[in-house]
């Protein structure tokens, strides 16, 4: 790939989660616009599946298959490529983004592309596409409604299944109103009116149709993919080349196995028993056929996927579906929004796939902004424990950058030899009963002494007081008297 | 997720496999019963420890209380200090060596020993076992009064509205919010309100409280606005940790509302004298 000629994609701040976050939580607008939209996604998410007893077996079983589809991950690509490559889908491998973007403009080059209409697809997303194909000269515009919206504004999505849902109508329709000097409504059937006329005519301009994967069927070598506004049918069928780009993981054993993951995925996402379109692409026009791509290509993304599929307990990461379930139920990600986190994959899947992807060196403080509450883990239709996940990145986050053995890129990147001894030592306390009674002893007597002001918890409380006796003592009394 | 899938044969998950068995309780009311005070309830909280010991010395229990516990080693696990953690955790498993129920007045610490332990301690198979039958009979304190002691109580209070919170790691592993709302619904005179969002964290998560707390700072300030907005004159609690939190933060504001443990609320409501 021609470096030189990259544009510099939009600055992904990951680093600094801590100050983007406290930006977002100062946006009154980005709170109720987010507490609004989650607070509906949660509720049509429980509408579509009330019975707690279908819900959960129905979880525990997408949990297995993906477990399952995981365990055999080598075969199941060898057997997918097999099976394309027969209904003459051409399949590339690509390790890192750069492969991925060079292959892409490979394809687009050997076709003398100039445009480009892009189906919603976060791992397109992940390669900065968009701005790589720019940077060599070929425009390439997002062709689903709220990818449409945010390139329009020249943001970042902010959720993996609704980029735009941080906006209200009010700002679409300003948006709208601004860049493409159409009369104001903030009438959201006109709105997406104004959108589809404009996208309409260039799925006939485009040279090439991008879109993303859902599930790549090894059995039957079929690339599945949903959505609700046909442009994924229309980018992967009217332009004559069609090129998807997935992450590796997407992989399924066969199509049986799509039945409980599809019923899943919809419901859990937007709370759809199954959503407009659902695309089983099997490969390019047939000489009978009067439609189709004439050329259909796979690029298969490793990007870090690997080094979380090498641990047996990060492996679950790659389980996800993608459905967007624990961002809508996640009390962190409700509060600050999906750009905050400066990543591509926002919210609790975001803080446990990105360290993968772009190394705990550029995420440091992602495993921590978690409560740990556990919502994300209760409604993933896969069971991903996520918070053990986050736990036990936060263990590869604090242990010495030249530990041998590491498990993942960037480990000990909040190593701090001063809070491993604050460690030590309140290991010294919990462990020495007699060390702890004394400590109890003071900090009871001497309670009066204690400071106003304790770092970052008075930011938000007044300085803890401890009570006049401890429990210790007051037990001791009690269990003594009778 | 379970290994052995890893290599079953193509039809294997055609059919989920079951669901795990809701928890089985003992049939009798024991004897005697483990206090473990938890290391927040033992400085800030001790009363309603002491409540707690009240409330099972009622039902017939002799409570023991091994002076040498500390901390149940969450706050470092839940850090990522899992080495530190275990060594705290190890201080605590010889103290509770008879096999006497172990119940914990705070649910996020009775979830550590029901389902962290065996996690810290999966390399040692001596000690897992010992960790698995400790857990087996670790009760979170509105649990075991619920389930085990089958309390019935008479209320003595006046009318009252009370909102109940619940920690959230604890509503997941202990179901904690339904052992505290049955126990409040046996009290006559008590009207339990809702708040809103009521299921969500209080932004308290231990070391995320002080390692975010911006975004902690915005979560505890909605939750203390729901429980005020509720019209509740108590707001009650099994978890300490979210009782600092919540409590912290009303006292920061100048409210005049404070949340109060489970154990003490039930012990007062219930005609226990200090
Ligand atoms: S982690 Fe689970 S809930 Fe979150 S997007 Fe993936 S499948 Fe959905």
């Amino acid at each position: 790939m021609n470096s030189q000629a990259r544009i510099p994609a939009v600055e992904l701040s990951s680093r600094d989660l801590k100050h983007n976050a406290h930006n977002a939580l100062g946006d009154a607008q980005l709170r109720s616009n987010m507490r609004k939209a989650m607070d509906s996604l949660m509720a049509k998410r429980l509408a579509a599946m009330p019975d707690e007893y279908e819900r959960e077996h129905l979880r525990e079983m997408g949990n297995h298959v993906r477990a399952r589809a995981l365990s055999r991950l080598p075969e199941l690509l060898e057997r997918l490529e097999a099976n394309l490559t027969r209904n003459g889908v051409k399949v590339h491998w690509a390790e890192t983004v750069d492969e991925a973007n060079a292959i892409v403009l490979q394809i687009a080059e050997a076709h003398r592309a100039k445009q480009v209409i892009k189906g919603k697809s976060m791992v397109s997303e992940e390669m900065e596409m968009n701005h790589f194909l720019e940077g060599h000269g070929i425009e390439a515009l997002e062709s689903d409604m709220g990818e449409y919206i945010i390139q329009l504004d020249h943001e970042k999505p902010t959720h993996i299944i609704m980029p735009a849902i941080h906006k209200n109508a009010r700002q679409v329709a300003h948006l709208f109103h601004d860049t493409l000097g159409e009369p104001y409504t903030e009438d959201v059937d006109q709105l997406i009116q104004t959108g589809r006329r404009v996208l309409r005519q260039k799925f006939f301009e485009a040279d090439i149709g991008v879109s993303g994967v859902n599930f790549a069927v090894a059995e039957t070598g079929t690339l599945l993919l949903v959505e609700n506004e046909g442009n994924g049918r229309m980018s992967t069928t009217v332009p004559p080349v069609h090129i998807a780009v997935t992450g590796i993981e997407k992989v399924v054993e066969n199509l049986r196995d799509v039945v409980p993951l599809l019923s899943l995925l919809t419901r859990s996402a937007l709370g759809q028993g199954i959503t407009t379109y659902v695309n089983l692409i099997s490969g390019p026009r047939q000489a009978d056929e009067l439609d189709g791509p004439q050329e259909v290509h796979l690029v298969l993304l490793d990007n870090g996927r690997s080094q979380a599929f090498a641990d047996g307990e990060l492996r679950q990461t790659l389980n996800c579906i993608r459905c967007g379930a624990c961002m809508n139920h996640c009390p962190v990600y409700t509060r600050i929004g999906g750009q905050a986190y400066g990543t591509v994959y926002p919210g609790p899947i975001g803080k446990i796939i990105s360290p993968h992807l772009m190394g705990l060196e550029n995420t440091p403080d992602h495993p921590s902004a978690s409560s740990l509450c556990g919502a994300c883990g209760e409604v993933c239709p896969v069971k991903i424990p996520i918070p053990s996940l986050l736990r036990r990145l936060r263990e590869e986050n604090i242990k010495k950058p030249d530990a041998p053995n590491p498990v993942m890129r960037g480990q000990g990147s909040k190593y701090s030899p001063r809070e491993r001894l604050l460690w030590k030592g309140w290991r010294l306390l919990n462990t020495s009963p007699w060390l702890y009674r004394t400590f109890g002893f003071f900090a009871t007597r001497l309670r009066g002494l204690t400071p106003g002001s304790l770092g970052p918890w008075t930011q938000n409380h007044s300085a803890p007081k401890p009570a006049a006796r401890s429990l210790h003592e007051l037990a001791r009394e009690h269990l003594e008297d009778k | 997720m379970s290994e052995p899938f890893y290599n079953a044969a193509p039809n294997a998950t055609r059919v989920a496999p079951p669901l795990p068995e809701p928890r089985q309780y003992p049939a009798q009311k024991p004897g005697n019963a483990y206090l473990f005070g938890t290391c927040v309830l033992d400085l800030f909280f001790p009363e309603a420890g002491l409540d707690a010991i009240r409330l099972l010395e009622r039902e017939g229990i002799k409570v023991h209380f091994p002076q040498e516990q500390s901390c149940c080693g969450q706050p470092a696990y839940t850090s990522g200090y899992t080495d530190e953690a275990r060594e705290v955790a190890r201080a605590q498993l010889a103290l509770f060596a008879e096999d006497w129920p172990l119940v914990v007045p705070s649910g996020s610490c009775a979830g550590m020993i029901r389902h962290h332990y065996a996690e810290l301690f999966k390399d040692e198979p001596a000690t897992l076992r010992q960790v698995q039958a400790l857990a087996a009979r670790t009760f979170e304190l509105a649990e075991f009064l619920l389930h085990v002691c089958k309390v019935e109580f008479k209320d003595q209070g006046s009318q009252q509205k009370v909102a109940l919170h619940t920690s959230c790691s604890a509503r997941r592993e202990m179901n904690t919010h339904l052992h505290g709302r049955a126990l409040l619904a046996q009290l006559e005179k008590i009207e339990r309100v809702e708040h809103d969002h009521e299921s969500e964290c209080c932004g308290f998560g231990g070391t995320f409280s002080v390692r975010m707390p911006d975004i902690s700072g915005a979560m505890v300030a909605d939750k203390t606005r729901a429980l005020q907005e509720s019209g509740a004159a108590e707001v009650v609690s099994a978890d300490c940790g979210c009782l600092l939190n919540i409590n912290g933060a009303l006292e920061k504001q100048h409210a005049p509302l404070r949340g109060q443990h489970l154990a003490s609320f039930l012990w007062k409501r219930t005609g226990g004298a200090r």
